[in-house]
């Protein structure tokens, strides 16, 4: 009986969250894995803090993750890393682009970002920092970062096993499978 | 092969899987994805309505000339719908009927957090609660043979988990249902008093034979375990079995309307205390007390919010798993807000420089005009309200002597659902009230559906447009303005104009929504270059004034006291550069 594993992926509305825990899924489903993801739409989409939950093992309950339930915290953007932390099991790992997207109260002066944020998840946890945002540019499409995330993320969590290449394949639209594959291979080079 | 299915999308191959050929529904989270795709298949019929009550209306309509039909609403959908439901009851169907009621603990994009399974209770009709997706897709085949065999619509009910959490499913080939005969029958469908008395006769008799069914249905089951015994349906079985594991015995319920009493002294006998595990109210733990057994529940598990494992364990076990401890000052809020080239931006810009203003809002995206930088919105009732409680607010303004302006806002589409008889009502009764219809052409906070104004219907195909404006006048309304909401110089003469008269007046905003499927329509009106033009601050001419914040535009910032325009995220509206007080903000030219 293997232990039910648990991937949180979170960052800003709009940076492609579902599409990667989409892939993420499916690629789990047929590996033979019980699956359950759940996510939350609607008003939080509009820039605002959202997370996908996925979970996979044998036998699978709840869909939703708990605090200090998830094994692995794929964060989209750095503050939301650190929004999320108390998620992450003790002995679990971080990814976390370092991408620095300003939220609103920040912009209006309500609020100020951080500098000490990445030193402080350093400093809790094992941490894998990546500049996703910048090796997608390098690769010729800003919006692969969350396949570049998640090629780093299946690397971490050993599912190296699964054809993911064929499931990035059946999952985008055509034009953009190419980007989409060397931005997964990428991310798995980078961890 | 299974597939991973949300439970919308289980739920919408449930239907064509039992072989429905007619669906209606009105868009809301967290149902919206059901109707959606139910366009995909072959055989059915799918259509957005109006409103909730409309789609309800539809269904019942379909089902009384012979087809198997499905309404798919969210839980505050289903009180505008209640007025059809209750007296469908007494009549019953012809061909079976499904209203799938999606309920949000959590009130995660909601203003409420109502507990549908009342409904059922209240209009005696049989509900069922899906666990997860592969229950999705079975409980609506059962439903339908249920509605038919029991002549009851059937009511099945999830939550916000169920609807948009994915897990694996087989899928099953469709059952061809063929049309029953209509046949003319005023005894069961015409509900004068004459006839309806009788039908409230049977209504009672079907609840006995219902009662009957839901004790010995495979849809309500006992898991064996431990001593410990769990009560729970819907997403709240999977939630418990997360912290009890087999140290439980599961009385799991399936058809929770009407409850299964016999299958609870069987369940009672056979475990040491029980616990309720349950979301909103304590619906299942009033018919353990009513039955006489003592039990745990909302005396020790939250009244509110979602019973995820985390709440579970806290309540029951007194227990939190331990979590990481850090600096959590370090985390600024990330509240929603309007997209980069939202058209709602340029008109709250100038809306929020108004005094003595009340605004009734509604729902929609434009409910964040409520939040800073704008503070433009006073409150926020329901979908239609902002006109007719708009309307009431200036009456009793009015008559206090004051000399505040009402302004309700709301978008197209709730403008369609409920937004014309409050027009009506101001219109009527003569108040002054200012009435804006943000009109961005779609449904854009749940997702872009289309609506009776985009002159598209569900299958995105060419359908007839109702013109917002030609309405208005329609029903008599004097002073009709349609203005571009990134004109914000426009927006305030019409702003002013609006003031300066104490009588009706009724302003239409008109742009697309930045992130709606664009139609080539929209490409004819708005321009080939919609959306692709980028501005830039000209740093030399900034001088730091931060004027440009105020647009509360996520692209704007300041970097070393200067502004910054992000021009990959910026979409061109030209809000800021109209803003901004030294015309440093400058359209990016072709080749730059």
């Amino acid at each position: 009986m293997k232990a039910t594993k648990s991937i949180l992926l979170v960052g800003v509305g709009g940076q492609g969250t579902i599409l990667a825990s989409k892939i993420l899924s499916q690629g789990l489903l047929e590996a033979g894995y019980d699956v359950k993801m759940s996510e939350i739409h609607g008003m939080s989409q509009r820039g605002g803090a959202v997370s996908t939950h996925v979970r996979y093992g044998d036998k699978v309950y709840s869909p939703v993750i708990e605090r200090a339930g998830a094994d692995i915290l794929v964060s989209f953007e750095q503050m939301e890393a650190l929004r999320w932390l108390e998620y992450l099991k003790p002995t679990g790992k971080a990814v976390v682009n370092s991408l620095v997207w300003s939220p609103m109260p920040v912009l209006i002066g309500q609020a100020v970002y951080s500098d000490k944020i990445l030193e402080e998840i350093q400093g809790k946890i094992d941490t894998v920092v990546l500049d996703a945002y910048g090796e997608a540019v390098k690769l010729g499409n800003p919006r692969a970062l969350n396949i570049l995330l998640l090629g780093a993320t299946v690397k971490l969590m050993g599912l190296m096993d699964i054809d993911w290449m064929s499931i990035i394949a059946a999952n985008v639209r055509p034009a953009f499978v190419e980007i989409n594959q060397k931005a997964f291979a990428r991310g798995m080079s980078l961890v | 092969m299974k597939v991973l299915l949300t439970g919308d999308e289980a739920l919408a191959r449930g239907a064509y899987e039992a072989g429905v050929t007619f669906a209606s529904a009105y868009p809301g989270t967290p149902s919206t994805e059901i109707l959606q795709n139910l366009t995909t298949y072959e055989g059915i019929f799918a259509e957005w309505a109006p409103n909730e009550k409309v789609a309800l209306e539809a269904v019942i309509g379909a089902s009384i000339a012979g087809a198997r039909a499905v309404a798919s609403m969210k839980h505050v959908g289903v009180n505008v719908a209640a007025d059809p439901l209750f007296t469908f009851a007494y009549t019953g169907v012809n061909g079976g009927m499904v209203l799938i009621s999606a309920d949000e603990p959590g009130q995660h994009s909601s203003q409420n957090e109502q507990d549908n399974r009342y409904y059922a209770q209240s209009a005696k009709i049989p509900m069922l609660e899906p666990s997860d997706s592969q229950e999705c897709i079975d409980m609506m085949k059962a439903a339908y043979e249920i509605s038919e065999k029991f002549d009851t619509p059937v009511m099945v009910r999830i939550t916000t988990r169920i609807a948009h959490s994915k897990s694996p499913v087989a899928l099953s080939d469709r059952i061809e249902v063929p049309f029953k005969e209509y046949q003319k029958d005023p005894a069961k469908y015409l509900m004068v008093p004459l006839m309806s008395v009788k039908r409230r006769v049977i209504l009672e008799e079907r609840l006995k034979s219902l009662k009957d069914f839901t004790e010995s249905t495979e849809l309500n089951y006992i898991e064996k375990g431990g001593k410990i015994g769990v009560i729970a349906s819907g997403m709240c079985v999977n939630f418990a079995k997360e912290i009890f594991g087999d140290t439980a015995t599961y009385l799991k319920l399936g058809a929770t309307y009407p409850l299964p009493d016999k299958l609870l002294d069987e369940f009672m006998s056979q475990v040491d205390k029980v616990y309720i595990i349950e979301e909103n109210d304590p619906y299942l733990e009033h018919w353990v007390q009513r039955c006489g057994y003592e039990c745990i529940g909302k005396d020790i598990i939250p009244p509110l919010g979602e019973m995820t494992p985390d709440v579970l364990r806290k309540a029951i076990f007194g227990q939190e798993l331990e979590g990481l401890a850090y600096d959590k000052s370090l985390v600024a809020p990330r509240p929603p807000v309007l997209c980069a080239g939202c058209p709602h931006r340029g008109f709250f810009y100038e809306l929020a420089k108004k005094k003595d203003t009340l605004v009734a809002g509604d729902i929609g995206c434009y409910t964040l005009g409520f939040a800073p930088p704008f503070n433009a919105m006073d409150y926020l009732i329901c979908m239609g309200a902002a006109f007719s409680a708009g309307h009431g607010s200036q009456i009793a303004l009015n008559a206090a002597g004051k000399d505040t302006r009402v302004v309700g806002v709301m978008g197209d589409s709730t403008f369609f659902h409920m937004g014309i008889p409050g027009l009506i009502e101001i219109l009527y009764n003569e108040s002054n009230t200012i009435c804006v219809i943000l009109d961005n052409r779609t449904t854009g906070m749940t997702g872009h559906q289309e609506h009776p104004g985009t002159g598209r219907n569900a299958y995105l195909k060419p359908a007839p447009e109702i013109d917002i404006e030609a309405v208005a006048r329609s029903l008599g309304a004097k002073n009709v303005a349609t203005v571009d909401p990134n004109d914000i110089k426009a927006v305030r003469e019409v702003l002013n104009d609006a003031y300066s008269k104490n009588e009706p007046y009724v302003i239409i905003t008109r742009w697309p929504c930045v992130l709606k499927p664009l139609s080539e329509g929209d490409y004819k009106e708005y321009g080939q270059d919609l959306f692709k033009k980028k501005y830039m601050v000209d740093t030399e001419d900034c001088i730091g004034c931060k004027a440009c914040i105020r647009a509360g535009c996520p692209p704007i910032s300041v970097m070393d006291k200067k502004a910054n325009i992000n021009t990959e995220m910026c979409m061109g509206c030209g809000v800021c550069a109209q803003i901004c007080p030294k015309t440093a903000i400058k359209l990016v030219e072709e080749g730059m």
